[in-house]
């Protein structure tokens, strides 16, 4: 067809002629374009940059590898029985008769109650992040810019804090209101429901931002789905929403559990305790814990010698401890998925 | 009107019921009166007035942003979760007005059911799929549960390609079985009106054929208001049809008039396929 014999476009309407001509000239002029293939100076560039980014990486395994090495050739011959089971009443320094069992209760009850109370609260503030404010608003922004600064806060002043507020404030009220007169402190001291307080305080950040994550990944159509069939919103989001959430609020509280596991400068004034003769009874007890530990057997030890292997097994007590936390919360996250995708 | 009348119980607001009328068919059951609609300064709705029958297949046709869908959007107020949304103008159904102080949003989703154009079947097993809404509602009774899921899935002429497996999950099945179950799931909970958002636009033309004869069924008992990018679809479905270009009521007429004979020009070159 020519252009004398094209029909003029209609006012107001594109006929797409004029279009489809343009394209059938931009078709011609590629055809043009010899069939060759020739090797740039961006393929040396790309074999560089390839390389580079493999040995850093190959950079931070060796590392890691070193590490993790060192203490499991060096700990190794200082886990036993006797070491995992007894306690540090005989002598807390000397190899053949200290022992870790308080530490590692003490670490591994922290943790668990730090995750229950970390777990609702940044939920909650995930929840009220996507779903309920609106995005663009001051105080929503003010929300998580707070947030973002939570996390780049030193551990040391977390502990602060605790102590600030969890035992000094909160606690000794609660002495003033609960036991008028009661000579002894109850609440207003430190405890590992304060330690595991302030733990969850400092991982908050880390769980919000993970359940933001995984709720804003949710569809909207789910959510519209819902609502369309006459349920309200609290409603799609505790039977739609947050279940389909799970999994990525369970990553959450995996990363949450492993910064707050070798965690110490947080406990430090809240919780731990340098000796205990028994195990923790109650929420208002101290506890030993394994990081802790490994700081008094490094800096307070009269015989270096004796205390270097229980040194070593103690920092691997600790990271062993922590990967079995953490493969729990990961089989559970896994099965959950599970559960999902068979679904009932 | 049918038997249960939009004006009568439901709504927070008591308003008086309708003018009797033998014609039932035609009745109209939803109206808009100068309805604009604005997302920020945009107008995405410009001075819409229509009425939709009562027990019929009305089809908005238009090519795409002339605001079809945003209009069917405000007939069960899910315009209400975007964020900056104005309307001017009012939305009637059975003369309640649903954008007044004192209607209860969700009472009016219960009655204003919606299919989105992508189907969104719950991650949750066919039944349950179905079943949510009845228990949002109350409804606890394993049998009355099972037989209302049963009514709904036959309903949705899908019965017989899931009885076997009712507890298996919905996104299991293939795109036009889930959308099925959206459908499913709309009219388990009986609504009298029902939209449709391009219910087929993501579907094969054979899962396509079967959504159509399914919406021609439910026009026995159900108002339906549909959106569509197919004409031919439109035609084949629909009793009325509005065509809709930039915001704006082009031309609403019944479908035959519309297709065969439309007073306007636009209309004629749109649904000739020469723009658009």
């Amino acid at each position: 067809m020519t252009d004398q014999a094209a029909p003029p476009p209609k006012p107001g309407f594109d006929t797409g002629l004029a279009r489809r001509r343009r394209w059938k000239l931009l078709l011609a002029k590629q055809e043009t374009i010899p069939w060759r293939f020739e090797s740039t100076s961006a393929r040396v560039d790309s074999k560089f940059f390839t390389g580079l980014t493999g040995f850093a990486t190959g950079l931070i395994l060796v590392i890691l590898a070193v590490i993790l090495g060192n203490i499991l050739v060096n700990g190794w011959a200082g886990i036993s029985l006797r070491f995992l089971t007894s306690g540090t009443e005989k002598d807390m320094f000397d190899v053949d008769k200290a022992g870790i069992l308080p530490m590692i209760f003490g670490t591994a009850a922290r943790v668990i109650l730090m995750t229950i109370f970390v777990i609702p609260v940044g939920v909650i503030t995930a929840v009220y992040l996507t779903e309920y404010a609106h995005s663009t608003s001051i105080f929503t922004r003010v929300i998580r810019g707070a947030v973002n600064n939570l996390a780049g806060v030193p551990s040391i002043v977390f502990g602060l804090f605790g102590l600030g507020f969890f035992i000094n404030f909160v606690g000794q009220n609660m002495d003033k209101f609960l036991r008028p007169g009661a000579a002894e402190p109850l609440w207003g001291q430190p405890a590992i429901l304060w330690a595991s307080m302030t733990l969850a305080v400092m991982t908050l950040p880390v769980v919000i931002v993970a359940t933001e994550e995984a709720l804003k990944a949710i569809p909207q159509g789910l959510r519209e789905g819902s609502l369309a069939l006459g349920a309200t919103k609290l409603e799609t989001i505790i039977k739609i929403v947050v279940p389909q959430a799970l999994p990525g609020i369970l990553t959450g509280g995996i990363l949450a559990v492993s910064r707050a596991a070798g965690e110490v400068a947080p406990i430090l004034f809240t919780g731990a305790a340098y000796f205990m003769a028994t195990l923790p009874k109650s929420l208002t007890d101290q506890f030993m814990d394994l990081g802790y530990h490994v700081f008094i057997l490094s800096t307070q030890s009269p015989n270096v010698e004796k205390t270097r292997p229980i040194l070593f097994a103690t920092v691997l007590a600790l990271i062993l401890l922590t990967l079995t936390l953490n493969i729990v919360a990961i089989l559970v996250r896994a099965q959950m998925r599970r559960k999902m995708r068979a679904l009932h | 009107m049918s038997d249960t009348s939009f004006a009568q119980i439901k709504f927070k607001t008591v308003v008086p019921a309708p003018p009797p009328d033998d014609s039932t068919r035609n009745t109209a059951l939803l109206e808009t009166e100068g309805l604009s609609l604005f997302y920020g300064h945009a107008q995405a709705l410009k001075n819409i007035s229509l009425n939709i029958r009562e027990r019929m297949i009305t089809a908005f046709i238009g090519p795409s942003g002339c605001g079809k869908s945003t209009l069917i959007r405000c007939f069960n107020r899910m315009n209400d979760l975007i964020d900056g949304v104005r309307l001017e103008g009012k939305v009637r159904i059975g003369s309640q007005d649903i954008h007044a102080r004192d209607v209860d949003v969700i009472e009016l989703r219960k009655r204003v059911g919606m299919v989105f154009q992508k189907s969104n079947p719950f991650p949750k097993s066919i039944y349950e799929n179905i079943a949510y809404a009845l228990r949002l509602q109350g409804v606890r009774a394993k049998s009355e549960l099972d037989e209302i899921v049963e009514r709904s899935l036959r309903g949705a002429a899908l019965w017989s390609e899931v009885k076997d497996r009712l507890h298996e999950s919905a996104l299991a099945l293939s795109g036009g079985q889930q959308q099925r179950v959206c459908i499913a799931r709309a009219i388990a909970i009986e609504p009298e009106i029902i939209l449709m958002d391009e219910p087929a636009s993501a579907l094969d033309p054979v899962a396509t054929a079967k959504v159509e004869d399914l919406i021609l069924e439910l026009k026995e008992e159900f108002t339906i208001v549909i959106v569509t990018h197919n004409m031919q679809q439109a035609a084949r479905i629909s009793d009325y049809t509005a065509f809709f270009y930039l915001g704006e009521l082009v031309e609403y007429d019944t479908t035959n008039k519309i297709f065969t004979n439309p007073a306007k020009k636009q209309t004629e070159d749109y649904v000739t396929g020469r723009f658009g």
